[in-house]
């Protein structure tokens, strides 16, 4: 097998068709077909809207991928998708896809974890994930915080949200605003107009005692609605650029926060940031300044990179070609609620106990 | 004529070779739940016991539905990706036209006589068709309660099965086979004339709610 093994990622855990395919770390297509638009009447995703344009998108869209990076399907060297964690009936699109041309065109099957390929695309951008990276994965599915030994098998939760994720907390208050579905790029363009510093809302999980790398977005959110409710009442207009632009700030601010944190305490210095949220400009723009500050490396992709797409599935799946990790059985499950620890599922017997120790030791060590 | 055939639109998970004139090989397994790791094993186990490398497979035949939809795209999907890494046409069969076919060959005297076809449809509903005495569909595929129907004295199907009361008279095959379907699809095919498209036939709209509690709603 090369040392540049080319894969073809499919990635279904939402509402993103994505087909990826790359050659090691270097990144040949990208092909993203989206039925956001179909959500946004009903302000969120649809699992049965999903699953339909899954179905319908998956055949043309991977053919858009081959086409674009001008391979042929004979010539890969496997055949990755995500297996969750994610919407159950639009994994299994992918998953069952992916079983098919696998089978097919006779190259190995590697399901992967959904959270391990957000950290790993960043090797198409920055080249090989240093051991340990950190790694902030923020979207409207999750926010955790992930310390990586080896992406291709040690993975190992330190904290995550306990209530809403941050990218939820977006929606809402866009919800709130009036600024429509999704709220992540329009919250961070109305922001650019407002003062962050307007409206001091609460930082949540920042006390002495609170667990220092949990998350806590849904008190934020209520602070920001109830602000928001109280000018309405008292006849007021909202100031729709200060209240967008101080709620990014409280986020952000306790993203990077507990993120560099997290650094210092394991002794790490390279942070990466991934998910859809990571596209936001005031995220970045405050991590890289307090990275500098702390001499930590930061890696973010482009935004592109950051939502849901198949290049990071492809990504993670080049890397586990790479170093001969086992591949996955035709009997793979989509996994609705794989947890991040099991980076890929291998087939039984085949490194099925090797996995199961790390996911083991990880657990007891990490969380 | 070398078709793969299978079928996730019941509760069955099935997949056969045929040749045109018989079954090859044949597996069934019935697991509602488990179509997704069900399916590809099968399909890969039915060629073995054939004998048939996949690259001389002329087509494949799909059961495009009526059927609960999770398990129905992994049959759907899967024809659809092989079609397009094997460069087969892929033939879509009306599931129901398929249990049809099955049960005037399996169900004593029924060939000759009118009968419904019926599946269950979750929520108190049914997936149904009619045929007439020659094996055509003259009615469905349609989703009812079983209570608003008027079917055919005869009725089979685990729809059927399952509401004796507005189907008195039901007999099996409660689910499909894709021995069925491969012969039903053989000999239309024969005949000249058009299979369906790879296309669901989902018959009812989605449930356009986003349900409590959901977490994912930024893509990411
Ligand atoms: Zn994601």
């Amino acid at each position: 097998m090369a040392d540049e093994p080319l894969v073809l990622g499919i990635e279904t855990s939402c509402d993103e068709t994505g087909v990826g395919i790359v050659r090691g770390t270097t990144l040949l297509a990208d092909a993203v077909a989206s039925s956001v638009n179909d959500h946004a009447r009903f302000g969120g995703v649809v699992p049965e809207i999903a699953s339909r344009a899954h179905l319908e998108a998956m055949v043309p869209t991977i053919q858009r991928a081959l086409d674009t990076a001008g391979v042929k399907a004979s010539d890969l060297d496997g055949i990755a998708v995500t297996a969750g964690p994610g919407l159950a009936g639009a994994l299994l699109v992918g998953v069952s896809a992916a079983k098919a041309y696998a089978w097919a065109l006779d190259k190995p099957l590697y399901g992967v974890n959904h959270l391990a390929s957000h950290i790993c695309v960043d090797q198409l951008e920055h080249g090989r994930l240093p051991s340990p990276t950190m790694a902030l994965l923020v979207s409207g599915g999750h926010s955790s915080l992930l310390l990586s030994e080896d992406i291709t098998s040690d993975v190992r939760p330190l904290g995550a949200t306990i209530d809403d994720a941050a990218g939820e907390a977006f929606d809402k208050v866009a919800r709130v605003l009036g600024l429509g579905f999704p709220g992540g790029p329009v919250v961070d363009r109305t922001a650019r107009e407002g003062d962050p510093k307007a409206i001091a809302f609460p930082r949540g999980l920042s006390g002495r005692n609170d667990p220092a790398y949990d998350f806590s977005f849904s008190g934020l959110k209520t602070a920001v609605a109830r602000w928001v409710e109280a000018k309405r009442r008292a006849g007021e207009g909202v100031p729709i650029a200060d209240v967008a632009a101080s709620f990014q700030e409280a986020v952000t601010d306790v993203l990077t926060r507990k993120a560099v944190k997290a650094c210092k305490d394991n002794g790490v210095d390279h942070l990466m940031i991934g998910g859809g949220v990571a596209a936001n400009s005031r995220l970045r723009e405050m991590a890289q300044q307090r990275c500098d500050r702390a001499g930590i490396r930061l890696r973010v992709p482009r935004p592109g990179l950051c939502t849901d797409n198949g290049a990071m599935v492809a990504a993670l799946g080049a890397e586990m070609v790479w170093r001969d990790r086992a591949p996955s059985a035709f009997d793979l499950s989509a996994d609705s609620s794989l947890p991040v620890t099991e980076v890929h599922v291998p087939a039984v017997g085949l490194g099925h106990e090797d996995v199961h120790g790390q996911a083991y030791d990880a657990l007891g060590g990490g969380a | 004529m070398l078709l793969l055939a299978f079928d996730t639109a019941t509760p069955a998970v099935t997949a056969a070779v045929h040749d045109g004139t018989a079954v090859l090989a044949e597996a069934h397994q019935v697991d509602a739940r488990r179509h997704g790791e069900l399916l590809l094993p099968a399909i890969d186990r039915v060629l073995r016991t054939a004998g048939v490398d996949k690259h001389r497979l002329t087509g494949i035949a799909v059961g495009v539905g009526p059927g609960p939809y999770t398990g129905l795209r992994v049959g759907l999907v899967t024809a659809a990706a092989l079609g397009h890494a094997l460069g087969l046409p892929v033939h879509g069969v009306c599931t129901l036209d398929a249990i049809a076919f099955q049960a005037r060959t399996e169900v004593e005297g029924l060939s000759g006589e009118p009968f419904t076809v019926a599946t269950d449809a979750r929520r108190k509903e049914v997936y149904w068709a009619s045929y007439d005495a020659e094996g055509r569909r003259t009615e469905g595929p349609g989703v009812d309660r079983p209570a608003e129907l008027s079917p055919q004295h005869r009725s089979v199907g685990a729809g059927a099965l399952l509401y004796p009361d507005a189907f008195p008279g039901a007999h099996g095959p409660e689910h499909v086979s894709a021995g069925a379907l491969a012969g039903f699809a053989a000999a239309e095919l024969a005949a000249g004339r058009e299979l369906l498209p790879n296309v669901p036939l989902y018959l009812r709209r989605p449930d356009a709610q986003v349900p409590a509690g959901y977490k994912a709603v930024l893509p990411a």
